[in-house]
């Protein structure tokens, strides 16, 4: 055996993310146990290792080794207007109710490598709305928000942004907005400067603003329901009266505490509208 | 042996007629619910869980992050995303392709495997691909039932024939078949159990 089917075994699993708890302050136990153990497999792979007390040694050892280990914990798929439809009832349905704040705050949490905040950004400036915005981009995972700062994507993949860019009523071209070279997409400044990037754990930090709109897409998707939540309670405390929470196309408020306290805004997309 | 508890499917090529074979031979009476992952592109917008509906009374729908598992209800794997299977619910996930697939149905039937054990049925249906192989193994090496539509009369031979050779399946059958034996699996083990107790 050895490789990815094995089957890991649960209590040095437990052990593992108690040791990081302790260790390292970043709390993984209540993460999604499916798809947990299959992005540790993954991570033992990279790692180059067949067992999860060898992994645990070499993550409690080494700071680098952890921070790779929470890289692979976070699943950083992602891409520039990803589902097109929700930028496009975004623009439509949203961007009017933005546009009568003097002031926009948004929280991006658990933006990844960022492509979705700059999406954002390109949206904001579309409607004319960016000068008086402020984005905040956070994630977990300090590589992944180091990425997105750069701001530098593929340049193998603004074909497909480009087509999702259209699709999601965009105004003019996509390349536009970035200088390239032979490999990458460099996004341009005047983009970047409205956008906080920093590192934030939805687990254990606290809320640390009041925002207009918060998207957090795809995230809770890795939570048990406990941590999901625990989650959503963060959200709904860093969202102003009438503010807007953005959620993945395949997620929903149902079952949560939260869910009577909003109205889903389009019903084709999620995107919610806090009422009281 | 403890009772099935979940059905867990896939499906590529050709795979939307074996479905509605399928699910057509099932009534609103069926006491499991059923996971299925059909290969497909990554447009949302596209019928298939309307196509579906058309040829059951059970309930079919497009699966969302934590629905509950429900017997007689139908759960696919959405475009672009994978499904697992927690104990009592879905889950989705957006990490890599698997054999070139996203949803895979690797995924789910591992994750099927390891939430549910010997409580799993899986079958593997017609397609172009080796996804279900690997998966299907974990399955039979939990204890769980596996299995295959024939491949001498699937659509696409390839998918039925990898799982053949990946385990010691349990059943190999045709399109028409299928829907009879997971009645008569559900019945078989929840009569074992009682005739335990």
């Amino acid at each position: 055996m050895g490789d990815r089917t094995e089957q890991l075994n649960d209590d040095q699993l437990r052990k593992l993310l108690e040791q990081i708890v302790q260790r390292y302050g970043f709390d993984f136990r209540n993460y999604a146990p499916a798809s947990m153990r299959r992005r540790v497999l993954a991570i033992l792979q990279q790692e180059k290792l067949d067992n999860l007390p060898d992994l645990q040694a070499r993550v409690l050892a080494d700071p680098s080794a952890f921070q790779r280990f929470v890289h692979g914990i976070s699943v950083s798929v992602t891409s520039m207007f990803r589902d097109p439809t929700f930028y496009l009832a975004f623009r439509r349905n949203v961007m009017p109710l933005l546009a009568t704040y003097p002031f926009i705050r948004i929280w991006n949490a658990g933006c990844s490598t960022g492509e979705e905040v700059y999406s954002m950004a390109i949206l904001l400036h579309e409607e004319g709305l960016y000068e008086r915005s402020r984005i905040y981009a956070t994630d977990l995972d300090a590589l992944s928000v180091e990425r997105a700062r750069q701001g530098i994507f593929p340049l193998g993949r603004m074909k497909e942004y480009s087509a999702n860019y259209l699709n999601a009523g965009g105004k003019d071209s996509l390349s536009h907005y970035y200088t390239a070279d032979r490999e990458n997409a460099l996004f341009r400044q005047y983009l970047m400067k409205n956008i906080v990037f920093a590192q934030h754990n939805l687990v254990c930090d606290s809320s640390f603003n009041e925002f207009h709109v918060v998207l957090c897409r795809n995230v809770m998707i890795y939570f048990n329901n406990t941590l999901r939540e625990h989650v959503l309670s963060l959200l709904h405390d860093s969202l102003t009266t009438f503010g807007i929470l953005c959620l993945g196309a395949k997620e929903s408020l149902r079952f949560s505490g939260i869910e009577s306290c909003y109205v889903q805004l389009i019903e084709t997309e999620k995107i919610y509208r806090r009422m009281i | 042996m403890n009772p099935l508890r979940v059905i867990v499917v896939g499906a590529s090529m050709g795979g939307l007629n074996a479905l509605e074979t399928i699910l057509s031979g099932l009534t609103a009476e069926f006491p499991l619910p059923i996971a299925i992952v059909q290969h497909r592109s990554k447009s949302p917008r596209d019928m298939l869980a309307v196509l579906l509906q058309d040829h059951t009374s059970l309930t079919v729908r497009e699966a969302e992050d934590k629905d509950p598992l429900k017997p007689a209800h139908v759960y696919l794997a959405p475009a672009d995303y994978h499904l697992l299977l927690e104990p009592g619910q879905c889950t989705l996930s957006l990490e890599p392709p698997v054999n070139y697939a996203r949803p895979s149905i690797d995924v789910l039937f591992e994750s099927a495997a390891e939430s549910y054990g010997e409580g799993v049925m899986a079958v593997v249906l017609t397609g172009n691909s080796a996804d279900g192989a690997r998966g299907a193994a974990r399955v039979k090496a939990m204890g769980g039932i596996v299995l295959v539509q024939d491949p001498h009369h699937s659509e696409s031979s390839k998918m039925p024939m990898a799982a053949i050779a990946s385990s010691k399946i349990d059943y190999i059958l045709k399109l028409e078949e299928i829907a009879s034996i997971m009645i008569d699996s559900c019945r078989l083990r929840e009569g074992n159990k009682n005739g335990e107790r």
